[in-house]
Formats: C-alpha cells, sequence, structure tokens
C-alpha cells in the first residue's frame, strides 16, 4: 500500500478526468446517463422550471398581502378580485390568521391558547430527547397537560374562565392528539399485554374483539357514535359537552392502533428475557414493567411517532362532527362574505402548518430509527 | 424413547403431575381464573350499564329500536346511484344498498389506480435521474403530510372553480373538465360487446390451463410448448371474431354541449372525481414507500446471480426479483388497501354519496341513531374483512414454501 502511493506522488500529478470526475462527472452520471435519462432529464427540468416560474409569479411576485377596509371595518377584496388567477391573495391571512390559530377564543385572552400551543411544542421536543426517555417523563407530561388545562379553562389563579364553546383552531388540534396519545397509550399498553396473555383467554378474547373492531371500522363512524350515540349511553341529565365527547372516541380509537404497535414490540423482545426473569423468581407484574416493557417500549419508538403523525392529521375529521379545530377555524374563516373565493390561499396556509408539524416528526422518527437500527446490528 | 414409555414402573413416573385446581391465591390456574371473572364482570356490567341507559333514554324518546325503518320511503336525492332510484318510490334500504355500491365503486377504482400510481412513484424514486427521485420524494414526503380531509377539501375547490361548460377545457372531442365534473366519450355498449367480454374470461381462463399445461410439459420432457401464440388466440383473435361475426358494433357516445351542459357521455361528478383524486394520490405516496423498500429488500447479489445464469432482464424482474420483493410489500400494502376503503368514508365532507353519506342523512331524518351507525359499521367490517382474508390468501399463495 505504501509503496503505491510513494509512486504515484513521484509521478507527474495529473488532473482528474473532467467528464467523469467532479460536478460535471456527477451531472453526466445522475442527470445524463444514459438517452432515456437525457429525455427524463430534459422533460422534468422544463416542467418544474415552468411550475416555478408560475408559482413565483403567483405566490410572490403578484401576490397581494394586505386590502383596505371600508368604513365599518370589513375588508375591501376588490384588489384581490383583480387579480384572482394571476396573484395570490395571502390578505386573507393576515386578516384572518388570529381566527384560524386560535378560534373564537377571547381576542384579549388569546395568549394563552399561545402560550399553550408553545408548551405543547416543548413537550413534544421534552419526549424526543433520548435524555429525558425515563420514568420522570410521565411526570413532565402530567404537569405540562395540567398546566395546559388550567391556562385554557382558567377560573383560577386570576385567568377569567373560558369554556370550551369558545376554544377552537391549533389548541383543539393539539389537545385532541395530545391527551388523545396520553390516555390511549396505558390503555394500549395494558390491551397488548391483554392480548398476548396465554392464561386469560376470556381476557384475550375482550382485547381481540375490541382490537378489530375498531381497526376495521373508519375513524368517521366513531365519531359520528360519539357525537350521536354517546348522548344515549348516558343516564337522562347527564351531558357530556362534544369537545370531551369527541376525545374520549379518539382515545378509544387510538388506543387499538397503539395497542397493535405495542404488541409488535412485545413480540420483538426474545423469550429469554421473560424466561430468566422468571428464573430470578420475579411476579408478572415485577417481570413486565421491570423487565419486559422497558425494553419492548423502546423498540416501538419510531413507529409510536408514525401511529402520531397518523392522528395528528386525524383530528381533521372533527370537521365532520361540528367541532373548531384548525380545518373547520379555516372554513370559517372562509364563510366570510369577503374572503370566500380564496380557499386555495386559506388551504395552503392550513397544510404548511401540518406540513410543518408532520414533517418535523417523521423526520425525528426515521433518524431514531437509524440510530436503533445502527445500535441493534452492532 | 417408546421403550421408555412402554415400560409401566417408568410411565406413572414420567407424566406429568397431574394439575388440580387448589382454591389458593398462590396457586396461578385459580389466581386467572378469578381475574379473567373481575375483569369480565366489570365489562359487562359496564356495557350493561349502557345498554339499560339507551333502552331507558330510546323508551323517553318514543324511538322504537329495530331495521323496520328500511321499508320506509326514503325521500333522499341521490345524485350517483347505480342502480335506478327515485326518492319519491324507493325506501332507504335501496338508498343504503346504493351508498354501499357507492363506497364500492370508490374503493376498487381507487385501489386500481393507487397501486398503479405509487408503484410507478416507488420505482421512480430508486431511478439513478436524480431529477425523477428528488421529485418523487419530494411527492411523497409532501402529500404525506397533509391531512387527507384537507386535500379533499383543496381538489373539490378546484374542480368546482373551472370553467363552465360553454368554456371548457378540453382534450379534442372526447374529455372535457368543467365546473360540473368530468366529461368523456363513452362507447355504445351493445350485447355483442357483452358476449365479446365473455369469449374474453373464457379464453382467460383457457389460457391459465394451457400455461399450467406447458409447465407440467416443462417439468416432464424438459422443452415448453409455446404459451404465446394460444394466449394471443384465446384473449385477442377468438373474442375479435366473435365481435365481428356479431356485425363489429362500434359507436362512440360523445358528450354533446346543448343548452348549458353536456348531453351524453359518462358523467364523472365533481364529488367523486375529488374523492377519487384525493385517495389515489395521497394513497399512493404511501404504496410508493411499500414498494421502493420492497424492491431494496431484494438483496444486489439476486439481481447479479440471475444475470449470471442467463436470464433477460425483463425475467430477472418477473421470476427472480418480484416474486422476492412481493413477499415484503403485500402484507404493508393489504393495510393500504384497507385504509383507502376507510378513507373513502371522507366523501360525507364533499358531498359525495357514499354508505357514510347515506346513512347519516337517514339517522338524521329517522333518528335511528344505534341502526345507522350499526350499519356503516358492520358494512366496512364486512369490506375490511373480505379484503384482509383475500390478501392472506394470496399472500399464502405467494409465501416462500419452506422445507
Amino acid at each position: 500500500m505504501t509503496t503505491i502511493v510513494s509512486h504515484s506522488t513521484a509521478a507527474t500529478r495529473e488532473h482528474p478526468p473532467l467528464l467523469s470526475a467532479g460536478p460535471l462527472g456527477w451531472v453526466r452520471a445522475n442527470l445524463f446517463g444514459s438517452a432515456w435519462s437525457t429525455a427524463v432529464t430534459l422533460a422534468l427540468g422544463y416542467v418544474i422550471m415552468r411550475v416555478i416560474v408560475s408559482a413565483y409569479d403567483w405566490g410572490f411576485a403578484n401576490a397581494i398581502w394586505t386590502v383596505p377596509y371600508g368604513k365599518t371595518g370589513i375588508a375591501d377584496t376588490g384588489v384581490c378580485q383583480a387579480a384572482k388567477g394571476v396573484g395570490a391573495c395571502w390578505a386573507v391571512l393576515t386578516d384572518k390568521y388570529r381566527l384560524i390559530l386560535f378560534g373564537r377564543y377571547p381576542y384579549d385572552e388569546q395568549w394563552r391558547p399561545a402560550v399553550v400551543v408553545v408548551l405543547f411544542v416543548g413537550l413534544y421536543i421534552v419526549s424526543a430527547m433520548r435524555r429525558f426517555w425515563r420514568k420522570e417523563l410521565a411526570l413532565i407530561w402530567v404537569v405540562t397537560l395540567s398546566v395546559v388545562f388550567v391556562l385554557m379553562f382558567g377560573g383560577m389563579f386570576g385567568l377569567s374562565e373560558v369554556t370550551e364553546d369558545y376554544w377552537g383552531g391549533l389548541p383543539i388540534t393539539l389537545i385532541l392528539a395530545t391527551f388523545g396519545l396520553a390516555f390511549a397509550f396505558p390503555l394500549s399498553v395494558l390491551v397488548a399485554l391483554g392480548r398476548r396473555s396465554s392464561k386469560l383467554p376470556a381476557v384475550k378474547v375482550l382485547c381481540v374483539l375490541y382490537v378489530e373492531l375498531i381497526r376495521g371500522v373508519p375513524l368517521i363512524s366513531v365519531l359520528f357514535m360519539a357525537s350521536v350515540m354517546f348522548p344515549l349511553f348516558m343516564p337522562a341529565g347527564v351531558n357530556v359537552d362534544k369537545l370531551l365527547r369527541a376525545q374520549i372516541a379518539f382515545i378509544l380509537f387510538a388506543g387499538a392502533y397503539l395497542a397493535e404497535v405495542v404488541r409488535g414490540g412485545l413480540q420483538a423482545l426474545p423469550k429469554g428475557q421473560t424466561e430468566a426473569a422468571e428464573a430470578l423468581g420475579l411476579s408478572y407484574w415485577q417481570r413486565t414493567f421491570l423487565i419486559i416493557l422497558p425494553q419492548a417500549l423502546r423498540l416501538v419508538i419510531p413507529p409510536l411517532v408514525n401511529t402520531f403523525i397518523g392522528f395528528f392529521k386525524d383530528t381533521s375529521l372533527v370537521l365532520i362532527i361540528g367541532l373548531f379545530d384548525l380545518l373547520t377555524m379555516g372554513k370559517v374563516a372562509l364563510s366570510d362574505p369577503p374572503w370566500q373565493s380564496f380557499s386555495t390561499e386559506v388551504y395552503i396556509g392550513l397544510a404548511v402548518i401540518y406540513i410543518a408539524f408532520c414533517f418535523a416528526m417523521s423526520k425525528y422518527s426515521r433518524n431514531l430509527e437509524l440510530g436503533l437500527s445502527r445500535a441493534q446490528t452492532r | 424413547m417408546s421403550q421408555a414409555t412402554a415400560d409401566p414402573r417408568y410411565a406413572a413416573a414420567r407424566a406429568a403431575p397431574k394439575k388440580r385446581l387448589r382454591l389458593s391465591w398462590t396457586d396461578p390456574t385459580f389466581r386467572g381464573l378469578i381475574w379473567q371473572i373481575v375483569i369480565v364482570g366489570m365489562v359487562g356490567m359496564v356495557g350493561w350499564y349502557l345498554v339499560r341507559n339507551t333502552m331507558d333514554n330510546l323508551a323517553a324518546r318514543h324511538i322504537a329500536t329495530g331495521f323496520a325503518f328500511l321499508d320506509r320511503i326514503a325521500g333522499i336525492p341521490i345524485g350517483e346511484a347505480m342502480l335506478p332510484y327515485n326518492p319519491a318510490v324507493n325506501t332507504y334500504g335501496r338508498a343504503l344498498l346504493i351508498g354501499v355500491l357507492n363506497t364500492l365503486n370508490v374503493a376498487v377504482v381507487g385501489v386500481i389506480l393507487a397501486t398503479i400510481l405509487g408503484t410507478l412513484i416507488g420505482i421512480g424514486r430508486l431511478s439513478r435521474n436524480w431529477l425523477l427521485a428528488k421529485l418523487t420524494a419530494f411527492y411523497v414526503e409532501t402529500l404525506r403530510d397533509i391531512p387527507l380531509l384537507l386535500q379533499l377539501l383543496f381538489w373539490y375547490t378546484i374542480l368546482q372553480g373551472l370553467p363552465a361548460p360553454r368554456q371548457a377545457w378540453h382534450l379534442g372531442s372526447a374529455l372535457y373538465l368543467t365546473n360540473r365534473g368530468m366529461k368523456l366519450a363513452e362507447l355504445d355498449w351493445q350485447p355483442a360487446h357483452t358476449v365479446a367480454g365473455i369469449v374474453f374470461l373464457v379464453g382467460v381462463a383457457g389460457t391459465v390451463l394451457w400455461s399450467r399445461h406447458a409447465a407440467r410439459r416443462q417439468d416432464a420432457t424438459g422443452l415448453r410448448p409455446p404459451t404465446w401464440p394460444v394466449a394471443l388466440g384465446l384473449l385477442v383473435v377468438l373474442p375479435g371474431l366473435v365481435w365481428a361475426a356479431l356485425g363489429a358494433p362500434l359507436t362512440i357516445d360523445y358528450p354533446v354541449l346543448r343548452g348549458f351542459n353536456f348531453q351524453g357521455g359518462l358523467t364523472l361528478s365533481p364529488e367523486y372525481f375529488a374523492l377519487l383524486l384525493g385517495l389515489v394520490t395521497y394513497t399512493a405516496s404511501y404504496i410508493a414507500e411499500i414498494v421502493r423498500s420492497g424492491i431494496l429488500a431484494v438483496p444486489k447479489g439476486q439481481w447479479e446471480a440471475a444475470g449470471a445464469l442467463g436470464l433477460r432482464s425483463g425475467e430477472v424482474l418477473r421470476k427472480v426479483v418480484l416474486p422476492q420483493a412481493l413477499r415484503v410489500i403485500i402484507p404493508p400494502m393489504t393495510s393500504q388497501y384497507l385504509n383507502l376503503t376507510k378513507n373513502s368514508s371522507l366523501a360525507v365532507a364533499i358531498g359525495y354519496q357514499d354508505v357514510v353519506s347515506i346513512a347519516n342523512t337517514t339517522l338524521n331524518q329517522t333518528g335511528q341513531a344505534i341502526e345507522g351507525i350499526a350499519f356503516i359499521m358492520a358494512v366496512y367490517l364486512t369490506i375490511s374483512l373480505s379484503i384482509s382474508f383475500f390478501m392472506n390468501w394470496y399472500n399464502a399463495h405467494i409465501a416462500l414454501v419452506e422445507r
């Protein structure tokens, strides 16, 4: 090896061939590798350039960011109407963003839902960090969710009370997804354990029925059940409000899907772990909580995050039963007569918010998967 | 071993000690029994509590339970019915049946199109062309991160914003895009086409039989009788001859602008078209990832070994790579098909009348909430179980046969 190196240094240094190395070589290999590849590159390049240019014209060059307001405080969207099809009317977002993000929450108190959103994001970030993967994390969740509850509801610590009828927008989406996960997760662990128990056949049958029944029907039917059938289930006079009913539906729905994820982790654990724990004389609950679950749950964190992304997107379905989440608030904003014909702009704005959350989570889950699999193969 | 068990002296010692249930907390079997009784009892009590409340509430509201309402006149206008339907005459039962057919229609067409699009995109992500690989990756990443409902609403408003029929965008005179949906030229269906179709199906069966025969001959003699001339004859020539013998009818029904709308041709309503577009593009982004990981799961050595054996590249793909990739692809693909079918229930948000939409209207009109939701759940459970049954059968069919 060393001799070869010394030889080459002794020889006159030659330039690398221009067309097979360096940036030009990369372009040749990856964009113009064959006649077919060249054709694809040229066709796609043309289309992409056209799309980018027209998207820039529509979204930036000809876009309208603000509109004047009339004497009655109603937006005058004449400029936007004139630019329709040529330029985007982002004015609808600058005018309506508070309504879309925080719903009909009292305007002066909207710092509270804003803090709630920040708390949720902070909670996600803390849960994502490996150094916090320990029992205290459960405590952090309990404390944060309690603070969220107090902030939204008010009525104590000098905060004015705001009932759930006035909640809306992004906090509702985050509440449904996060509280759904927080309550569905313990449920799913119990169901997954029940489904794997060979000594309790009746419990196993119950768990299988629950999981398969929920997974076989669409979320909408569970939500309809919560909004239409739930009042029938309760004794006369008991009135459970709509958000809580939807939240229960979400927990039941999420529980079934998470149970399958957790079961995957339990199955992936070698049987020797259980047997070794048995040999040490540990009881069933000691085995489960000290040996099995800490290992099994660690294995399923990436699919858990992916399932959570699914729930996060699925919260938009409460639109159909008339709850005011982010998507519904977008539609409410569009029902204002001056802005009715600018739905594309609003939908793009909403999509950006959803993409920001989902993309961060899926990127994280993929990195985690790589890291965990690297740790295992070593 | 058999000698030892045959010896009566050892038999008693070797047999496992007979388990007898002891009524003690230290006995695991007894403990398990108690746990089961407690848990099942608790679930049963909660269930009984809910049922009793429901019965009381229904009695208080004077709602009769049962499915008798299915025979009443529906009065729900339905835009797209695959069966003859008149809201003034037909019953709720028929309206719901039409809803089920509409759901199945979207699900079947959606699954086929999503598989095709998803496979193309999945292969595109593996392309050596950097631009194509990045573009398909962008497609997958973006569409997966936007809620399907938002995408459906988006497509629906886009389709409603299309020009009116008079200024329709069109492709020749065969395809028009308007704010009233998509109009397509349609073949005027004659009995001769039905007969030719049946002959074609018979031809498919014949081709399968012949290729099995060819495989047996190949196993027996090492020589494979040619299959493609037989397939060509049975699948193309024979149906064509039958069609020609019946007078070769070929009239195409073009959509024609009359007054404010088009007459004739095939119509895809904006609701149906938006739902299909949303479902297909969204599910395809998931299918693309499944296809990609399936192909990547086949080790590179398999390609090289097959090439070294002298197989042509088409044969390598068909006989070596695909059979192995499919084993990885089929199980997650099944759950995507199930997801697409369940997601088709979002039709209710954009006004396509699938089973959820019609059942929802029904339960609002009749007050039969429990029956309506039970009906929706029963329909989806049946569809889900059928799909997973079929896919499990197919999976077992292509699974690796181990010794």
